[in-house]
């Protein structure tokens, strides 16, 4: 990861990726569908948020883990920025889907289980910072921090991924809703969805790293 | 280890007798609740509370006991009698005594519970038997991810307000499991019905036991 960071191709292919995906996201052909209609484009810009969030929360568990058998300064910074890019993805996930839902399901929030969840998962990881904030000592914080992110992390999957799917949701693949594949026909919005997660889960590494170093610098500076 | 984890738990439970006045409080607290609930909503029959209501009522009893009587099993903790466990016993084996204890103490609480509860506004649940196993399994996993949180707290400043801002969020989850486990029990459905939510409730649990497990010992360090 620390080479990772300095090199600069995985940039300019997120740069690539996403200048293709804003340009075919709203200009190319979609699906013609009932409801949906041309917010189906908003496809590309909403579910990549969550891949791009339990990628980054991902990177922090094992940033964490790391600090707790090893512990230093720099990985706990890791864990933190990645833990903090990751939450405002999540945020950004929840805001696009509800502008989403105002046109498709006539509300924003329609207390749908899997909109409760992302929210519920929101308030767990606003409660690690809360935790890094109350502890003034910066091993004691780094530590105890790491242990709560693991123990967010191993009640997120649940959260997310097993909870919805015993409820009836309004998103496709849910209740008895048919998968989004059912409705992509052609597989015109395949190519564009799959950009747009590589290229948007790259675009938050990048600012994750951006992150890092600049505290990573803050902190060699305080010393 | 297991002598130990029989030792810490036996030495919690004489502490727990010997200072009533704890168990008492939480069951003042409890009780208190229940009659708050009872006059504010001012049922008169037994038919007046919806079962959904009833449900999402008594769960949220649950919690708030819940975190009242488990917030103190490691804030109260003197300084010097952490510093004698840390030199005395393995971490592993007191994180298990304090769970053990703490679930034991939750599933005795949730049964007083549920008969004040239900003496006073009704009891519409038909499949005692569910609802019951909703509740040990519930209070398993309720008290695994509190202790751990209580340690947390107390690491962070003996913080009784940081305990609840942690430890609420994390335990929705169960919470949402169990309301729809006990939505079946009332409805009395069959237990095919309820396995997924039983099964994925006990994996919680176990998740919550088994990280209190592996991390407990990292925290334990300062």
């Amino acid at each position: 990861m620390d080479k990772l960071i300095r090199k600069w191709w995985w940039k300019i292919l997120a740069v690539v990726l996403m200048l293709y995906v804003v340009c075919a996201g709203l200009l190319f052909d979609v699906p013609r569908l009932v409801i949906l209609n041309e917010t189906i484009r908003v496809l590309h810009f909403h579910v990549p948020m969550w891949f791009g969030m339990i990628l980054l929360l991902l990177a922090s568990v094992v940033y964490a883990i790391k600090n707790l058998s090893s512990p230093s300064p720099k990985n706990d910074i890791y864990s933190l920025e990645f833990a903090n890019v990751g939450v405002a993805f999540g945020v950004m996930g929840i805001v696009t889907g509800m502008i989403w839902a105002n046109f498709t399901w006539g509300e924003p929030w329609s207390n749908d289980p899997k909109q409760n969840a992302s929210a519920i998962g929101i308030l767990i990881y606003f409660a690690y910072f809360i935790l890094r904030g109350s502890i003034e000592d910066e091993n004691t914080k780094a530590r105890i921090s790491a242990v709560y992110n693991i123990f967010a992390f191993a009640i997120l999957i649940p959260l997310l991924f097993i909870l919805p799917r015993l409820t009836d949701s309004l998103h496709p693949g849910n209740g008895g809703n048919p998968g989004f594949n059912a409705y992509d026909l052609d597989s015109k919005l395949r190519k564009v969805f799959y950009t747009a997660v590589i290229g948007w889960s790259l675009i938050g590494f990048w600012i994750a790293t951006i992150r890092i170093r600049m505290r990573l610098v803050q902190h060699v500076t305080e010393q | 280890m297991w002598t130990e984890v029989k030792y810490l738990f036996l030495k919690e439970v004489t502490l727990e007798w010997r200072q009533k006045y704890a168990f008492n409080g939480l069951l003042l607290f409890t009780v208190s609740t229940i009659f708050i609930i009872y006059l504010s909503l001012r049922v008169k029959n037994q038919a007046g509370l919806p079962d959904h209501l009833w449900n999402a009522l008594f769960w949220i009893i649950i919690l708030f006991s819940a975190i009242n009587a488990i917030a103190k099993s490691f804030l109260q903790e003197s300084p010097g009698r952490q510093l004698y466990y840390y030199i005395s016993v393995h971490p592993i084996s007191l994180i298990m005594a304090k769970m053990v204890y703490n679930s034991l103490l939750m599933v005795v609480l949730a049964v007083i519970a549920v008969v004040v509860y239900g003496t006073v506004l009704g009891y519409p649940v038909i499949n005692t038997l569910m609802f019951a196993s909703v509740v040990a399994l519930a209070s398993i996993g309720i008290s695994s991810v509190l202790t751990m949180m209580s340690a947390i707290a107390s690491k962070a400043g003996n913080n009784t307000v940081l305990m609840a801002i942690l430890s609420l969020p994390l335990l929705i989850p169960i919470l949402l499991l169990s309301i729809k486990a006990v939505k079946n029990a009332i409805d009395d459905l069959t237990w095919p019905d309820t396995s997924d939510e039983l099964i994925t409730l006990a994996a919680v649990d176990c998740i919550g036991i088994a990280l209190g497990y592996v991390l407990f010992p990292f925290l334990w360090k300062s």
